[in-house]
């Protein structure tokens, strides 16, 4: 039992075995997010630092939750109010931190490869809670645990994904994880936020939101950073809404049983009307419980590899 | 000084097996009492010492990267006698004083010929021309605003023209900036890691511009380091219609590809990024068909500081002086892409026509500057082995044949292998 890897770096990283033990160990652990008396001992006696040089709610706040729901010690840097604001390296951030006897530190970074290249000098097992445009594997891991509930195997699956695919770490995380499942992933969004060669991670690419949604099973919208609008991404929020959105229309051509995913935070309005936000199909607020759940499960076998060395 | 070398292979001479050097000149046969100095090279090849005509030295203003010293200790362990170095120092080297200090350096260090690039432009900005007259007074061979293309077309079209009032080479880095924001090529490989791209257009059209340009003013123009399919057929094109466009690549353009970013190595990084494999056997063509004219190393030192870190906040650029050789041998000559002829062409007489430095004789009486290379046993490159103050490298450990044995400037013996 556990991870073959010290650390939980991307879904690339992970077997389909792996991942499908992940997920069957997140199912356990939302018992206990549900149970009256939250809290077991898996972690008892450990240390988990999350260190976000990214702004963050969910991502982090379930973390810390997770690890503290399992009787861990834990306790967060952010980047203002830490020697990172008097220009201290990564690195050197990295080492103080594993040097206190940290087991596990939980990182979102602005850089792509920022926690591939930190962990190799550590230590303590280091989760990518999010790394530049690369990847944020617990959050395709709570993703394919929403579905997974849904689904009894991902084989076969149709996923949709539409949005600013481009920055995205989301889409790659999922689309990585997914294809290892056997599930196949459609993706749709401006040209302007479509990165070359993305077919080549085994997605399709359709057409239009309408190519992509048609007989999805289940169907992801992403958050679109209005920002964007500055680099000519898009030309307004208005055009945008109207041609990439997922409308109620939209969301009808997917099969009948199928349901809808963001991972937050959502522009109501821009990606998803609030009616689609709020509709009988959204999981969206159940992604963020199954968030918890499989950050405990990932907290738990990375530990369970570290108990066993 | 009288150096004789015996028991070795002459570039261009199947018959002799000795150099005779004398005053620092190549010199006829004298006996072997009267010489200060018999090398043995045991069957090595003497070639001319070789030219790069592209590279960073980082003084002043990097000394903790490199030193006009030990950088051009690296060049003459990579078998160099001439270097030509580019002039993003800071102060940048776009007014006399700063290339006559870099001069001053390169003489007291006496390790290679180093003959500076100036500014094309003032603060290499791109803005106002800079004094290329007073600065090849002092000693410059060519400008270039190199790590800094040349974006406003108005201006390079001046850069051109002024420049040719002084015969001085134009050498432009050509990255279109508006679509090369990225740390490396876009393509399959930049989407599957999340680094920003740079695409191949961003080199092209620059090229393209630059060969419009000199088209266009019948001026010549040199291409720095070529890195696309696009810019080899585009340089072939127009030097077939007889425009006065030359051009140059790396060793790391033929010997690398995008997909060893995949790891977030650092050393994998720098501009222009590392293309496809389509890519690179399209820098083998055009070195193999006479499109490009050079292979030069961009040897660009970096401080672990600077390349110890996060992908896309690592500075650009590798070493190059001590590995271009044994990467051109192995990966050109003993492939059968090249003759060795040819290799010693892109490495000594090309950069040196371009330049007009006119290095490369090996007659009595030219200055006896040469290389001497084991082409025969393979060794393993090993970067804590560098005489480079940085170790920005990513052929640590690659097994290479053409290691330097000794190297010759001016009658000087500047790099020896000890064994």
């Amino acid at each position: 039992m556990g991870l073959k890897s010290k650390d939980l770096l991307g879904m690339k990283q992970l077997t389909a075995e792996e991942i499908m033990e992940i997920l069957d160990t997140a199912k356990t652990m939302k018992l206990v997010i549900s149970s009256a008396n939250k809290k077991t001992s898996h972690l008892q006696g450990k240390s988990v630092v999350t260190l976000f040089y990214e702004n963050s709610t969910r991502t982090r706040l379930s973390f810390e939750l997770a690890s503290k729901y399992m009787g861990s010690a834990s306790a967060n840097i952010s980047t203002s109010g830490s020697s990172v604001n008097k220009g201290e390296s990564l690195l050197d951030t990295a080492r103080t931190i594993d040097m206190m006897g940290t087991d596990i530190i939980i990182m979102r970074h602005n850089q792509s490869g920022a926690p591939h290249f930190i962990a190799p000098y550590l230590k303590a097992s280091v989760v990518n809670a999010g790394d530049g445009m690369n990847e944020h594997p617990t959050q395709a891991l709570l993703d394919m645990l929403t579905m997974y509930e849904r689904f009894d195997k991902f084989e076969g699956k149709k996923i949709a994904i539409c949005g600013d695919i481009y920055h995205s770490r989301v889409v790659r995380s999922n689309a990585i994880g997914l294809s290892k499942l056997g599930a196949q992933v459609s993706v749709y969004g401006p040209k302007t936020m479509m990165p070359t060669g993305i077919e080549k991670m085994g997605v399709r690419i359709s057409d239009s939101v309408a190519d992509c949604v048609k007989d999805a099973d289940a169907v992801m919208g992403l958050r679109v950073q209005l920002e964007r609008q500055q680099k000519s991404l898009f030309p307004s929020v208005a055009e945008y809404a109207h041609f990439y959105a997922i409308t109620p229309e939209m969301l009808a051509l997917a099969k009948p049983d199928a349901f809808l995913m963001h991972p937050g935070p959502c522009n109501h309005g821009v990606e998803l009307p609030t009616a689609v936000y709020d509709c009988d199909q959204s999981v969206i607020n159940e992604q963020v419980t199954n968030g918890v759940a499989v950050r405990m499960a990932v907290l738990y076998l990375l530990m369970a590899r570290r108990n066993n060395l | 000084m009288r150096i004789i070398l015996t028991n070795c292979k002459v570039f261009g001479n199947d018959k002799a097996d000795k150099v005779y050097i004398e005053d620092g000149k190549f010199a006829n046969e004298f006996a072997e009492d009267k010489a200060d100095r018999v090398i043995d090279l045991k069957g090595a090849m003497v070639t001319p010492g070789l030219v790069d005509m592209h590279c960073h030295l980082r003084e002043p203003g990097g000394e903790y990267k490199e030193t006009i010293a030990t950088g051009t200790a690296s060049a003459a362990k990579g078998g160099y006698t001439s270097i030509c170095c580019m002039p993003n120092t800071n102060p940048t080297a776009d007014n006399a004083a700063v290339i006559s200090g870099i001069m001053k350096k390169a003489k007291e260090a006496d390790n290679c010929r180093v003959y500076p690039i100036g500014a094309a432009t003032k603060g290499i900005s791109g803005d106002q021309i800079a004094e290329m007259g007073l600065m090849k007074e002092a000693g410059i061979v060519a400008v270039s605003d190199d790590g800094h293309p040349i974006k406003n077309a108005g201006i390079m079209r001046k850069v051109m023209e002024y420049s040719s009032d002084f015969d001085l080479p134009v050498l432009n880095h050509c990255e279109d900036p508006s679509l090369s924001e990225g740390a490396m090529n876009e393509g399959e490989v930049s989407t599957s890691i999340g680094i920003r791209g740079i695409p191949t257009a961003a080199e092209d059209i620059m090229i393209a511009r630059d060969i419009i340009l000199s088209e266009y003013l019948n001026i010549p123009v040199h291409i720095c380091h070529v890195s696309t399919k696009g810019g080899v057929r585009m340089i072939r094109e127009a030097k077939a219609r007889g425009v006065k466009v030359t051009a140059e690549t790396c060793p790391h353009y033929f010997t690398l590809t995008d997909d060893m970013c995949e790891t977030y190595d650092t050393n994998f990084k720098m501009h222009p990024p590392l293309r496809t494999e389509e890519h690179k056997q399209a820098i083998i063509e055009g070195l193999k068909d006479g499109t490009l004219d050079a292979i030069a190393t961009d040897n660009a030192p970096h401080h672990a500081d600077e390349k110890v870190c996060e992908f896309s906040v690592a500075l650009n650029g590798i070493l190059g002086f001590e590995t271009a050789f044994a990467l051109g041998y192995t990966y050109l000559v003993k492939t059968g892409e090249i003759s060795l002829e040819k290799l010693i062409d892109l490495m000594c007489y090309g950069p040196s026509k371009i330049l007009k430095l006119g290095r490369g004789g090996m007659n009595v009486g030219d200055d006896a500057d040469l290389a001497v290379f084991d082409l025969d046993h393979e060794f393993t490159f090993e970067k804590d082995k560098m005489l480079s103050k940085s170790r920005n490298t990513p052929y640590d450990g690659w097994k290479l044949y053409g290691e330097t044995i000794l190297t010759i400037m001016g009658g000087k013996v500047t790099y020896e292998k000890l064994c």
